[in-house]
């Protein structure tokens, strides 16, 4: 079923305005074939799920470099399962200390994207792990 | 499983499409019933559904379409084009916030456009309508264009009827950023607004056949910049001083035999907006619903009318097309294919050859 391209929501949830890690991911995913919907800066976590709902994502991709992730991470997944969402794959990108992992897997994270991580690595694990639905 | 319109590659890789099609699709044919009746329900979830179905061309949407399609025509269809970075999405934005503030429902689908390589798209033009998250009412769907020329994807007028079905009194489609040619949003809506940036370019850019001719209004957006009411001056004067009395067959009295009811291009008006200020806003609402209901008098029936032929058109090509690909006819394609490509054969012949093979033993 690769007859259609995965939808992919990149999202920058919280008040820090550094995007440019999540542009180019966005920009990267288009050439590795992602239809990608990019929201711009400074989302509350229900424009990221009234984002994601809308659109049908396959994957939301979460860029936080706040700090914030504890508080934003989980008020999503839970938000995203309240809408029955829960089939979406979670990713999390920025800077996450390695001790908070646990606790966003816990809350849903399917994976988490530190510096150094190649965008052909991240189309990988979408492609794998995203679900095929229609 | 059916490639979007226009890729040529449609005909050459058509093994997927053919035969595991059918148990799938009864499979899937089965969830529409109850994914239609909850998005007619008011579940935004499922219309988020329906629409995918409708991207894909699987067989939900199909018989979702058949349910749905009778319920739709009562929205207003607004298609928006322009030109790259003219602010079609701002505006759009600025336009969600307006009818809003009137108490109707929006329905928004924005088209951006597909890498030719890839196939892949970035999806961008959600980053300037924020504002309405919380608001059950306004929708938004963001749609890559899959290949398909002329500003819109093949798939989005039939989002924009589902849109319509489940009771949005305001649909926006905005395509991808145009040019000068891509007119067939003008088919997709009732009203076509198109978008112009200040200096535009001299009289002679307004006068140039294409884009500018099927529009209902013209927009000169970003007014706060130098040479918007420029601009709208020019492009008043060139588009409206248009000659258009007289054209209808009243010349016998004179003896002389006149062209009767020739296709005319459209009157627009000329607005000045800002949308990131949200100046002019307001009258261009007012303006889209006066263009409505002056078209509801006369010329709305025949909007419709080219907009049900191009969506009956485009499902009929694409039937054909998917009955070319067949696996049936695979070994008589190839031949004339290969045929065509050494230059022993016409392809105006070698069409004519598919099509009767077609009618004598291809696919019912």
């Amino acid at each position: 079923m690769t007859d259609r391209p995965l939808k992919v929501l990149i999202a920058k949830p919280g008040l820090d305005g550094h995007d440019r890690g999540a542009k180019v991911l966005a920009r990267g995913l288009r050439d590795e074939g992602f239809e990608v919907v990019y929201t711009g800066l400074r989302q509350t976590p229900e424009m990221v799920a009234t984002a994601a709902l809308q659109e049908d994502v396959d994957v939301v991709g979460l860029s936080i470099l706040s700090g914030a992730h504890l508080t934003l991470v989980p008020k999503i997944c839970r938000l995203l399962r309240e809408a029955s969402m829960d089939d979406v794959l979670v990713t999390v990108g920025g800077i996450i200390p390695d001790d908070d992992i646990p606790t966003l897997t816990e809350a849903g994270v399917a994976a988490v994207f530190g510096p150094g991580t190649t965008i052909g690595s991240v189309g990988e694990f979408f492609r794998a792990n995203a679900r095929h639905r229609d | 499983m059916v490639p979007p319109d226009g890729r040529p590659a449609d005909m050459a890789a058509p093994d997927e499409s053919a035969s595991p099609r059918d148990g799938r699709d009864a499979d899937e044919a089965g969830q529409a019933p109850a994914l239609t009746a909850a998005a007619l329900d008011g579940d935004r979830r499922s219309l988020a559904r329906l629409l995918t179905a409708v991207e894909n061309r699987t067989a939900i949407a199909e018989a979702a379409m058949r349910r749905l399609y009778p319920l739709a025509g009562r929205a207003h269809i607004v298609g928006i084009t322009g030109p790259p970075g003219s602010g079609k999405s701002t505006l759009v934005a600025a336009l969600t916030s307006v009818a809003r503030a009137a108490g109707r429902s929006v329905g928004v689908i924005a088209v951006d456009p597909s890498s030719p390589i890839t196939g892949g798209a970035l999806l961008g033009d959600r980053v300037r309508m924020q504002l309405h998250a919380g608001d059950r009412d306004v929708f938004i769907r963001s749609m890559a264009a899959r290949g398909h020329a002329g500003g819109l994807a093949s798939t989005s007028s039939a989002a924009a009827a589902v849109m319509d079905a489940v009771g949005f009194d305001l649909i926006l489609i905005e395509t991808v950023g145009t040019g000068q040619s891509e007119v067939e949003v003008a088919a997709a809506a009732d009203t076509t607004v198109v978008l112009e940036a200040p200096e535009m370019g001299d009289e002679v850019q307004a006068i140039k056949a294409g884009l500018l001719e099927v529009a209902d209004l013209v927009v000169v957006n970003k007014g706060d910049r130098p040479g918007a009411q420029r601009t709208a001056s020019q492009l008043r004067a060139m588009l409206v001083a248009a000659p258009r009395a007289g054209t209808r067959g009243t010349a016998s009295a004179e003896g002389v035999s006149r062209p009767v009811e020739r296709p005319r291009p459209k009157q627009p008006v000329v607005l000045v907006t800002t949308a990131a200020t949200g100046d002019g806003v307001p009258e261009l609402l007012a303006a889209l619903d006066a263009h409505r209901s002056g078209a509801t008098a006369g010329s709305t029936p025949a909007a419709r009318r080219s907009r049900a032929e191009a969506q009956v058109w485009a499902i009929v090509a694409q039937r054909e097309r998917e009955r070319l690909a067949s696996d049936l006819l695979r070994p008589t394609r190839d031949a004339i294919l290969d045929e065509v490509a050494e230059h022993r054969l016409d392809p105006y012949t070698a069409a004519d050859r598919l099509l009767e093979t077609l009618t004598r033993e291809g696919p019912r």
